[in-house]
């Protein structure tokens, strides 16, 4: 044995290469976080940006196109201003939305945090569970529970969540089963720190961007959800104004009064468009 | 006489397969004494990993412990519920991977990861962790901890990761550290860095070392006994100079003379021909006989027993009173 190596003084002061320039310009998430600000911006300030009331009916202006005076995109059957029914379900919507993927996020994330990590029978009744929600199409399973508990918002979020889970659950417990052959999870594991500090600190931050990300693109289903459940007349009750029920009555009208379901249909593709942006510029930053 | 601190007796470890069973580790039995250094060699899939992880219980799933005992301080805790095992072994033994950024949690200051069992596992406060934390962080050599506390892994240096691995390591205050091919992953010089720092926390703060490494050089720098394994068996142990002066193992003599000594000429390279055995098969004789190239047909026949070859060590070959003759028989070329 005669390799001969020179021991370096170990407390020599290495040369420290400082914090890399961090944070080149992401366009993606930039332009998709201001378009969300923006109409989240609209929603908040709705009283200011309209002096219309929307849930106020006159039948003598109703069926004005966009552009008639004081009513900058019109009225709709029952003469109700479409540019404040647009801002104030935007309220409506974007809670909702935004609310009913929260439960369904944290919920369907730890579940699969605990299935990901003990495996074993565990995994195996969350994987059965899982497999019995997913077997059914998401649309028909919250439109029967909504019907069964009743309509309104109470009842979507209950509905969502319930079903929307799953998707969390899955993509966590599989990020986990990678995750905690990682051997920072085995030396966590090797120091004796107690198994919820092992899952909540050391892995969950490393598993919930893919989580995070499909939580984007969930808003924007959610929010067709609400729009379909309005459709069928199992979501937010009338007179409130929400985007699905716009769409729904100006579609009796859509060959002659177009706008009427195209104004609120647009506010829903640009909102899915800066959702989507956002989910993108994540994934760009994360691979960065 | 004190017993050591760490005593593995018979371990067996088995990978259940699709098509049978992978007796990966076949009955070893090691021990290491307090602040000593003791190396763990052998090829790819000679065990000697699996060994290690064995005994903090992190055994990649489906590898299972199928028989053997773990003593510490000369008490079999084996038998403790899993629980207080799990609590004895990480107040013992800590452990030290070989990737240091697979390591390390990619999404927390490597000062947090250090503090953390200080303040979760040993009552500390905030404060205090931190404290512990900037200390291990000059104990083990970081210049300028403060500002590093608050680093990524990913932002400091290969070198630099494995020593925060070692002050996580001691964060527990063990009395060993099981190091799993700690300097693979590092360039020569920083290798004999890291090493440094395990030696001098040997000699200061009495932590033992058990290091299993591949490299001969590595461990020949920092262990002063041996184990080296093959086919998940221990085939020889003792004292490193004993060990690499006189080799009383064909598989440790044919490790040594494929190792390049610019110090000395050889007439050839020895390469161990062949290949280890298929472990999910039966093995009958000596699991080196079929590349030893001083086996006779009895090695093949039936599987020598570690056996003492000298003092203080210890060598499973049928063949050992040739040993003196081995390095005249490979230079000559002759087989016996």
């Amino acid at each position: 044995m005669s390799a001969v190596i020179t021991t370096v003084d170990p407390t020599t002061p290495l040369v420290d290469t400082g914090r890399r320039a961090r944070g080149r310009r992401n366009v993606t998430l930039t332009v998709g976080l201001g378009l969300f600000g923006l109409i989240v911006l609209c929603a908040v300030c709705a009283p200011l940006l309209t002096g219309q009331d929307p849930i106020k009916q006159d039948l003598n202006s109703a069926f004005l196109g966009p552009g008639s005076a004081g009513h900058l995109l019109g009225t709709d059957e029952l003469g109700r201003d479409v540019l404040a029914r647009l801002l104030y379900g935007a309220r409506v919507d974007l809670r909702v939305g935004v609310l009913a993927v929260i439960s369904p996020f944290i919920i369907g994330s730890l579940v699969g945090l605990v299935a990901g990590w003990f495996g074993g029978w565990v995994d195996a009744i969350i994987g059965r569970i899982v497999d019995m929600v997913i077997a059914f199409p998401f649309l028909v399973l919250v439109i029967a529970l909504v019907f069964a508990m009743g309509p309104g918002t109470t009842s979507i979020y209950t509905a969502i969540t319930l079903v929307g889970w799953v998707a969390y659950c899955r993509i966590v417990r599989g990020q986990v089963l990678v995750a905690k052959e990682q051997e920072y999870a085995m030396a966590a594991k090797a120091s004796g720190l107690p198994t919820w500090r092992i899952l909540l600190r050391h892995l969950l931050p490393n598993v919930i961007l893919q989580a995070i990300i499909f939580s984007m693109s969930d808003i924007v289903l959610t929010l067709l959800a609400i729009v379909t459940l309005g459709y069928l007349g199992l979501g937010v009750p009338p007179p409130t104004p929400d985007w699905g029920s716009m769409i729904q009555e100006g579609q009796q009208f859509i060959l002659t009064k177009w706008y009427m379901s195209t104004i609120p249909g647009l506010a829903i593709v640009i909102t899915g468009l800066a959702l989507a942006l956002i989910a993108d510029g994540i994934v760009e930053k994360a691979n960065q | 006489m004190t017993p050591p601190l760490l005593e593995v007796r018979d371990l067996h470890v088995e990978i259940p397969m699709p098509y049978g069973r992978l007796h990966a580790v076949r009955g070893v039995s090691l021990s290491v004494d307090t602040a000593e250094s003791v190396g763990l060699v052998g090829e790819s899939g000679s065990g000697k990993s699996l060994t290690l992880r064995a005994l903090l219980g992190l055994l990649p799933r489906p590898a299972r412990i199928v028989s053997g005992a773990i003593l510490i301080d000369g008490e079999d805790v084996t038998g403790l519920p899993a629980k207080r095992l799990k609590r004895r072994l990480a107040d013992t033994m800590s452990m030290v991977f070989q990737d240091s950024l697979t390591a390390l949690n990619p999404v927390m200051r490597v000062g947090d990861q250090i503090a953390e069992a200080p303040q979760r596992r040993l009552g500390a406060s905030r404060g205090e962790a931190k404290a512990i934390a900037v200390d291990l962080m000059t104990e083990v050599g970081i210049a300028d901890p403060e500002r590093r506390y608050r680093l990524y892994p990913h932002e400091l240096s290969g070198g630099m990761r494995q020593r925060i691995c070692i002050a996580i390591a001691l964060s527990t205050k063990p009395r060993l550290i099981l190091a799993d091919e700690p300097t693979t992953a590092l360039d020569v010089t920083i290798q004999a860095q890291v090493l440094g720092v395990l030696a001098r926390l040997r000699q200061e703060e009495h932590v033992g070392l058990l290091l299993v490494s591949h490299d001969l050089a590595v461990v020949g720098q920092a262990c002063s006994r041996l184990y080296v394994m093959y086919a998940g068996r221990v085939v020889a142990s003792g004292d490193l100079v004993d060990l690499v002066t006189a080799p009383r193992h064909p598989y440790t003599f044919s490790l040594l003379r494929s190792v390049p000594d610019p110090d000395r000429r050889v007439a050839r390279l020895l390469s161990i021909q062949g290949q280890p055995p298929d472990l999910a098969e039966t093995i009958t004789g000596c699991s080196f006989a079929v590349r030893c190239p001083f086996a006779e047909d009895a090695c093949r026949d039936w599987e020598p027993e570690l056996l003492p070859a000298g003092p203080a060590r210890l060598s499973a070959c049928r063949r050992i009173d040739t040993a003196d003759r081995w390095t005249a028989m490979v230079a000559e070329e002759v087989s016996p």
